[in-house]
């Protein structure tokens, strides 16, 4: 693969509603912010992708909204529907394929519709939805599988619930900084067994956004840029019950994958710093698991023994994760966002120290369903 | 480095109003088969996947995901290209960058609607801003309303002259046996059949229709082994250039989109004349005044010219400038597929796969998309490796 | 901040967007919703490649791509696999919380079946022994809730 890097990154803080802003101003704010960012103007960027959802937007066409708020008049231009992880991974593919930079910018406003059904949509028209499912119980029905298999109490995952609440602390764009003790996660309001409030990701609205380059490009950059070593997805089967929700085997791929684009042969070793996406708190130990660092069922003793904490050997979400701000579709390129800070020295008070190669990860799907795994690093 | 791309395979359903027999993943799942027997690749030699279709027709939130029991996304990367009208060109283009990347060797683009299955008003009326657009200016027959008394009082055409573009892609999709209506017309026919918004008449626009339609994109060195005469992906170029209807009302600087995204490929192509140098256009005309109007935005005539030019017959079968073989947009619209399936007919040309709506000894061709606010997506594919 | 956006307020629109749907079931689906109100008989097919009995059933295979020609009468009778008590509201529920949702492996089935269980869901378990219930014959109108739960067994 050709070196590629991002040398532009913006993200809006994220909050539960936002009250002024329309998605239009929320793309403009982070477009604007990541050419301020990269040191570029709207006419250094070639070509633009954006990434939107129909359903959240109450609009069909809902890249139409967004256009020419993300600058993309008369520009070669494209819309992904999925997480911002896969949208950048098509930016990325446009900058390998020929343009000099890729402009890539997700938004979602959580507080205009209804979640719920929303995510109802997700499930498949004929046989599960008239069930009613929905995000919240499918993923229940997949903590329930994966703590079942395993004997992993309600304690262990109320443990990541405390740890990323508390990072988020040092997140001043994080909708949900919270000091929380194991006791309060799990005496929090019961919502889909073993699923409590304090398990759950929020509602948010947000925006981000991601500038790509080439390598003349690259190197050109106002900031350090940071180089895309590996990046790769995959989708799993879609029926909830076709496959074994505790196994997370489209992750597992798609980290080969990455890893193998890398040069990764051992991940604990080589990455000092992960931003995954942890929608609900069960999610951070099954989806590390699925990225080789630990064996399946044990993702739990990561933290347990410290090591994903701030101080641990391989931090986990010092950015507060999903757990702390989840606008859908952005936060899979929020944490994008997070590791390209992470690796140019910028997290301020949630900097990993002396992070070189960083892995960021989204999303997409009922249940993970599809995985996008991303590894950067500051170093050619 | 960017990877030279072709196209090395098609499929596409037999395009029906209504398709009970198959549920919508069963109903890509055919396309899908249709293109890996076209090309002889087994889905394991997929090495990824882009889908699209408009949300709203089908109600199917992440389609991507819901698709790959029929897609053949199963452990495979997959993801979710779209952009109204222009989905299948978008498609297309994103199965291109998969493989120019370097990344994906073989990649299958795939496009579909089933259109039977929703009120296609009442899902399009929500493309339109719901502040400012949605309660005065919606659906999609009155923005292209205007478009065309625009475009007859400013060059004096006539229903009549509008009405022979119906006439010529409805008499080549008798030569299709993919295409949705395969009933020849008449000019009188056109005439007479009911107005919609003047000057659009019923026979004037495209149908709703059920459909799908899959194409296998290659890297240049499996391409050649693979296909005798794939279709070379020349230029690529989309403008899609308007996020409000109330922008794009200026009709007497033609489509600009069109304008400007043509300009951009013809000269990566290095195509100066274009009624020259290409040898069929497959064109996105969901109604018959784009016919007129946009060839002229496509620079096959001047200003003005575009009836004359159809009238003279330089876009029929056999003409200058062959348009639309495969019975074009106004036979068969299944939206999220309508883009791609140009790309698929210009490819089938290159690959000289057409039977009865071959064009003799074709070497460029030229594939449009287009929809959502006036936007424009221009493909151009040679016989040639660029 | 501009000194205009202080003395704004920003206003709201309410809207709802209506876009009525029929989606055609296909004549695998049909075959086994029909088989659900006509005969309250729950059918599968298998994928004679793999071996994969699907419930619902599926015309092609998703992971061998070919189609499939095999059909089987299923039962009633399986065992939870996975499930969860719903303790919350949401107005396209079948049930009123608390309920369960659970996926179920149908006696002779590869794949899990989600549905529902409405009744002792405290002592819901994985393992569990579960059978399906149909609501009456004159109730039933070709879709998935035709059966109407699942109930615990013994």
């Amino acid at each position: 693969m050709d070196n590629i890097a991002i040398v532009g990154v913006a993200q809006t803080r994220y909050e539960r509603r936002k009250k002024d802003k329309t998605y239009f101003d929320l793309v403009y704010e982070v477009t604007r912010d990541a050419l301020n960012d990269a040191g570029m103007q709207i006419g250094d960027i070639d070509n633009v992708v954006t990434v939107s959802n129909d359903f959240l937007d109450g609009r069909t066409i809902s890249s139409m909204a967004v256009g020419d708020a993300a600058g993309a008049h008369d520009k070669n231009i494209s819309c992904v529907e999925g997480d911002g992880t896969f949208g950048a991974f098509y930016g990325a593919m446009r900058v390998l394929g020929g343009f000099k930079t890729s402009l890539i910018v997700a938004h979602s406003k959580g507080s205009e519709g209804d979640m719920k059904f929303i995510t109802n949509g997700m499930f498949d028209p004929i046989y599960q939805r008239h069930l009613g499912l929905e995000s919240i119980s499918a993923s229940a029905l997949q903590a329930n599988a994966y703590m079942d298999s395993y004997h992993i109490s309600e304690e262990d995952i109320a443990r990541v619930s405390v740890k990323n609440h508390g990072n988020a602390k040092h997140n001043p764009y994080a909708q949900l900084a919270m000091d929380l003790t194991i006791d309060d996660v799990i005496s929090s309001r019961k919502i889909a067994d073993p699923i409590k409030l304090l398990d759950c990701s929020p509602i948010s609205d947000g925006a981000a956004a991601v500038i790509i380059a080439d390598q003349a490009h690259g190197r050109k950059a106002k900031n350090k840029p940071i180089w895309i070593r590996g990046i790769a997805h995959c989708s799993d089967q879609y029926f909830l019950g076709d496959r074994d929700l505790a196994d997370p085997a489209a992750l597992r791929e798609t980290a080969r994958r990455a890893y193998a684009m890398a040069g990764i042969a051992d991940p604990m070793k080589s990455i000092d710093v992960v931003e995954l996406y942890d929608a609900f708190s069960y999610m951070e130990p099954l989806w590390l698991e699925g990225l080789g660092f630990s064996r399946p069922g044990r993702g739990m003793q990561l933290l347990k023994d410290g090591i994903t904490t701030m101080n641990g050997a391989l931090p986990v979400n010092p950015s507060g994760g999903v757990l702390s701000a989840h606008a859908v579709l952005v936060a899979g390129l929020a944490r994008i966002v997070e590791a390209v800070l992470q690796l140019r020295g910028e997290a301020g008070d949630r900097q990993v120290h002396g992070a070189k190669t960083a892995l960021a990860h989204g999303i997409n799907g009922p249940c993970g369903q599809s995985h996008c795994v991303w590894i950067l690093s500051n170093e050619t | 480095m960017a990877q030279r791309v072709a196209i090395v395979g098609t499929g596409q359903t037999d395009h029906r109003s209504h398709r009970p027999d198959v549920s919508q993943r069963e109903m890509i799942h055919e396309a899908v088969l249709r293109a890996l027997a076209d090309c002889r690749l087994s889905i394991g030699e997929i090495d990824a996947i882009v889908i699209g279709n408009m949300d709203h027709f089908e109600s199917i939130n992440y389609v991507d995901t819901w698709s790959v029991e029929g897609s053949g996304g199963v452990m495979k990367p997959i993801m979710k290209v779209t952009t109204g009208g222009t989905t299948g060109t978008s498609v297309a283009v994103a199965a291109y960058y998969h493989v120019a990347s370097g990344l994906f060797d073989k990649v299958l683009a795939i496009g579909w609607e089933k259109n039977s299955e929703s009120d296609t008003t009442a899902a399009i009326i929500t493309c339109s801003d719901p502040i400012w657009d949605r309660f005065s200016y919606s659906g999609a027959i009155p923005s292209l309303a205007t478009e065309a008394s625009a475009y007859m009082k400013q060059y004096g055409a006539t229903q009549e002259d509008a009405a022979r573009v119906a006439v010529r892609d409805r008499n080549n999709a008798l030569n299709n046996p993919h295409a949705h209506l395969r009933r020849p017309i008449t000019v009188a026919d056109v005439m007479s059949s009911p107005m919609l918004a003047y000057p659009i008449k019923l026979l004037d626009v495209c149908p709703r229709t059920d459909g799908a339609c899959a194409v296998v994109f290659a890297a240049a060195n499996i391409a050649r082994k693979m296909c005798p005469r794939p279709a070379w992906i020349k230029a690529c170029s989309v403008r899609h250039t308007y996020t409000w209807f109330g922008d794009s009302t200026d009709y007497t600087s033609g489509l600009v989109s069109l304008k400007r995204a043509a300009q951009e490929a013809f000269q990566t192509a290095g195509i100066r004349n274009p009624a020259e140098e290409l040898d069929v256009a497959e064109l996105y005309l969901p109604y018959t005044y784009a016919g007129l109007k946009w060839i002229e935005d496509l620079g096959f005539c001047g200003p003005g010219e575009g009836a004359r030019f159809v009238a003279d017959g330089h876009t029929d079968m056999n003409g200058k400038i062959p348009v639309n073989p495969s019975g074009g947009v106004i036979s068969t619209n299944c939206i999220g597929a309508t883009a791609l399936l140009r790309v698929a007919e210009a490819a089938i040309q290159i690959m000289g796969k057409g039977g009865k709506r071959q064009v003799p000894d074709v070497r460029q061709a030229l594939a449009t998309g287009f929809g959502g606010c006036f936007w424009s997506d221009v493909m151009i594919l040679s016989a040639h490796r660029p | 901040m501009n000194s205009w956006e202080n003395e704004v307020v920003p206003l709201t629109l309410k809207g709802q967007i209506a876009v009525p749907y029929t989606w055609w079931v296909g004549e695998t689906g049909s075959r086994f919703l029909m088989a659900l109100r006509d005969e309250g008989k729950i059918l599968g097919n298998r994928c004679r490649r793999c071996g994969c009995t699907y419930v619902p059933p599926r015309k092609n295979c998703g992971r061998c791509f070919g189609d499939i020609e095999d059909w089987i009468e299923l039962g009633r009778k399986g065992v939870v696999t996975a499930y969860t008590i719903i303790r919350y509201p949401f107005k396209l529920q079948p049930a009123v919380p608390p309920f369960a949702y659970a996926i179920i492996r149908l006696d002779g089935a590869d794949v899990g079946l989600v549905h529902i269980i409405k009744k002792d869901v405290d002592k819901i378990h994985n393992g569990a022994k579960v059978r399906a219930r149909f609501k009456e014959k004159s109730s039933r109108k070709g879709d998935i809730m035709d059966i109407e739960c699942f109930e615990m067994q013994g």
